[in-house]
């Protein structure tokens, strides 16, 4: 970004470099575009981290006194400001932080380098993509302060909105329709980009680039595509039909006038469990490349991984139902859900087994990116057997609702997808800015954050295995101890943000330069070909892969 | 690996036409999907209503029927939704009744209000699994019911359990089925109600 004036001196009309603020708002240019997500979930991560942050705080001790603070001493407003923080964390977190950073951020930036595109099929559907989620964002923390509950400020239902707590019963404000806007316009700017990625990946390869010769992580892109084109307009009806009941008469999930409730959860985790491997997939794909640069060997069984993220991909769509065991299922439903749900962890082994395969034997450097990528997949793995205890309809039956469940997928998505996004930020940092950040600062964080997160959840399993239910402000006393130990843990993990902001800062603007290929021999994907940053336009003339 | 000296110059962008076909086509997921959403309301409805999934109970015809010497004891449960002012309960707690015999059951609904109110009923059973085979002949669920201001009504409803419960081993254990219903008051009904008594009123 900062050496542009004398990279295009040869600019022709048909290239222009634009300079400013027009180089942002009207961008065509994928990598350009890649950055803006980034920043974008940055902010969104930071609004979403804080909002945990109070809830660290208020749980740290039974009873509730730190929320009153900003109620003005209103106890059952602090209740309800408790439940919008946990609805605003989840929602802010999925759609505005792990899914702009991974799909819209480094998705945008490096798969049509990799697969040797000049750039997105699409420019201008990108930039659609990228400007519809500020809007998205802001009519989300809209909703956080007009009326949500009866007088109260705020939708506190939860992110999964289930009715009827999310109907004109439970939240009469318009807290939940900005809600439901937001989360249509974010739902749209997805799709636009899954149709983008799709062509652009089927459509775009270079001369050579076979699908079978394609990087992991353009796969994991392509799938995770796919899962956002077929999920995402179900999640859409069914919060149409909540806008509709809400607004204009119709009772979709009213059982009053023949509604059921029970529809919107089947119609909601349709969506919502492929949406947790569209948060998962693109980390799998940028660990993979993660892990086969420092072990310096090519990643072990190149077309199982790839093959297994498709099987994981088809297989999200049809395990919906173990999000509900609770709702009164017959045994038989619950026995096909439950083997279903069991039969991902085969796919998901494969990955695991063939990291570590990779690692095996390799020269493994462990410089901050492979550090991320090691603690992702034991961490990983940590959520995905918890994932299998839970899959247990008996067992779910008394962890349903419990800090168990809380535990299983935040070891999976605050340790999975985003341990993916750090390393990939570590990985790429150089290559997207021409600056490399300093490698004992980056490990510094890496460390910090690991014992900060694992102080955090690991006592939530033992929280929840002793029956403490989630989405409560309060709690007996004798849960205080793993309370206060989870807080402490949140506040290690905040320093460890601290840090790694004044690490990007540090980086963007002293960083040393980095040249083409920081990583050497082992970092073979086409961006390592190009200079860092990579000019304006690359591969005017398509690269042939032998 | 990325330049041939014979080459002409830059290659051609490939071909935008096949993009924007693809594009297209990828974008008819999105209609059809949410139309699938909706199309899952209907479906829903029927799949309870096959497969008795949730408690959905059955129509029944009242013709004759082989009776088993197994019994099974149907509970009746009444609730009201909040916004409902009626007393509803069962006349009788339970009835012990033979595997294929007609079973006839008596509720009680009271408005204590001084206005008119329609309602109606939903209904489930449970054991869920047992909703299969729970046949209702005639029941007051099946219209939205009226109560003017003040008045008492007995609310029949006929029932049997499908002989076809001995075959399924599913249901060996079920021993009690509870039938339950909540009454909600039909608020356009009651709206409409209201108007046109305004309307007789001024007449």
């Amino acid at each position: 970004m900062a050496n542009a004036s004398a990279a295009d001196t040869a600019a022709t009309a048909h290239d222009d470099h634009p300079r400013g603020l027009k180089r942002y708002l009207f961008s065509t240019n994928h990598k350009d575009i890649g950055v803006m997500y980034l920043w974008f979930a940055v902010i969104a991560g930071i609004i979403g981290f804080v909002m945990s942050l109070l809830m660290r705080i208020e749980l740290a001790e039974p009873g509730v006194q730190f929320l009153t603070a900003f109620t003005s001493g209103n106890e059952d407003a602090a209740y309800h400001l408790y439940n919008v923080l946990v609805t605003g964390h989840g929602l802010v977190m999925i759609f505005f932080m792990v899914m702009p950073a991974m799909i819209g951020g480094f998705g945008n930036f490096f798969v049509p380098i990799m697969i040797g595109a000049p750039d997105m099929a699409f420019p201008r559907m990108n930039n659609i993509s990228f400007w519809l989620l500020p809007p998205a964002l802001i009519l989300l923390v809209l909703s956080l302060f007009v009326e949500g509950g009866p007088g109260l400020n705020g939708f506190g239902g939860g992110w999964t909105i289930y009715p009827p707590l999310s109907t004109k019963l439970g939240h009469p404000g318009p807290s939940m329709d900005l809600a439901i806007l937001a989360l249509h316009i974010a739902g749209a700017s997805s799709i636009l980009g899954a149709i983008n990625f799709i062509t652009t990946i089927l459509n775009m390869r270079a001369p050579g680039m076979t699908l079978h010769k394609m990087p992991l992580f353009a796969w994991s892109v392509l799938v995770t595509a796919f899962l956002l084109l077929l999920s995402l307009p179900v999640l859409a009806g069914a919060i149409t039909m909540l806008l509709t009941d809400r607004n204009f008469g119709t009772a979709f999930f009213n059982p009053a006038e023949g509604g059921d409730p029970v529809l919107f959860q089947h119609l909601f985790w349709f969506f919502g469990h492929p949406e947790v491997y569209i948060l998962i997939l693109p980390g799998f794909g940028m660990i993979s490349h993660i892990i086969s640069t420092f072990a310096r060997k090519p990643i072990f069984g190149y077309l199982g991984m790839a093959y297994a993220m498709v099987a994981i991909g088809f297989i999200g769509f049809i395990v919906w139902a173990h999000h509900m065991y609770t709702v009164g299922l017959d045994v038989d439903t619950k026995a096909y859900f439950l083997f279903a749900t069991m039969v991902i962890a085969v796919p998901t082994g494969i990955k695991v087994f063939s990291w570590i395969a990779t690692m095996w034997g390799g020269s493994i450097d462990f410089k901050t990116p492979m550090l991320f990528a090691v603690a992702f997949i034991a961490l990983f793995t940590v959520g995905g057997v918890t994932g299998v205890v839970l899959a247990n309809a008996g067992i779910d039956q008394a962890m349903h609702d419990t800090y168990y469940v809380v535990a299983h997928f935040h070891y999976v998505l605050s340790m999975g997808a985003v341990f993916a996004i750090f390393a990939g930020f570590y990985y790429w940092v150089g290559k997207m800015s021409g600056r490399q950040y300093p490698e004992w600062a980056g490990q510094v964080h890496f460390w910090i954050t690991f014992v900060g997160v694992n102080i955090i959840f690991f006592p939530q399993h033992f929280l929840g295995a002793a029956g403490m239910p989630r989405r409560y402000v309060d709690y007996p006393d004798a849960y205080a101890l793993w309370h206060q130990v989870s807080s402490w843990g949140t506040y290690i993990t905040a320093i460890g943000l601290v840090w790694f902001l004044g690490v990007c800062v540090y980086t963007l603007t002293r960083g040393r330069r980095c040249g083409d290929n920081p990583w050497g021999q082992g970092a073979t994907t086409l961006e390592w070909t190009l200079a860092s940053p990579p000019p304006f336009h690359q591969f005017n003339q398509l690269p042939r892969i032998k | 690996m990325t330049d041939d000296d014979a080459d002409p110059g830059p290659k051609p962008v490939p071909a935008q036409a096949g993009n924007t076909r693809l594009a297209l086509v990828l974008a008819l997921a999105v209609p059809a999907m949410v139309a699938l959403s909706f199309a899952a309301v209907p479906l829903y409805q029927a799949f309870c209503q096959v497969t008795g999934f949730g408690g959905t109970t059955q129509r029944g015809e009242a013709a004759s029927r082989p009776v088993l010497d197994r019994t099974i004891k149907v509970r009746f449960a009444a609730n009201t939704d909040r916004a409902m002012p009626w007393d509803f309960q069962p006349i009788q707690g339970s009835q012990t009744i033979r595997i294929g015999a007609n079973g006839l059951a008596f509720y009680e609904a009271h408005n204590p209000t001084g206005q008119a109110i329609t309602g109606t009923a939903t209904y489930n059973v449970t054991p869920f699994k047992a909703g299969q085979y729970f046949a209702k002949v005639d029941c007051f669920c099946f219209t939205e019911q009226t109560l003017t201001a003040g008045q008492r009504m007995d609310m029949p409803v006929s029932y049997y359990i499908d002989p076809a419960i001995a075959r399924d081993p599913n249901l060996d254990g079920v021993e009690e089925i509870t039938l339950s219903y909540t009454f909600f008051v039909d608020e356009r009904a009651t709206e409409r109600l209201r108007s046109q008594d305004a309307n007789d009123a001024a007449d």
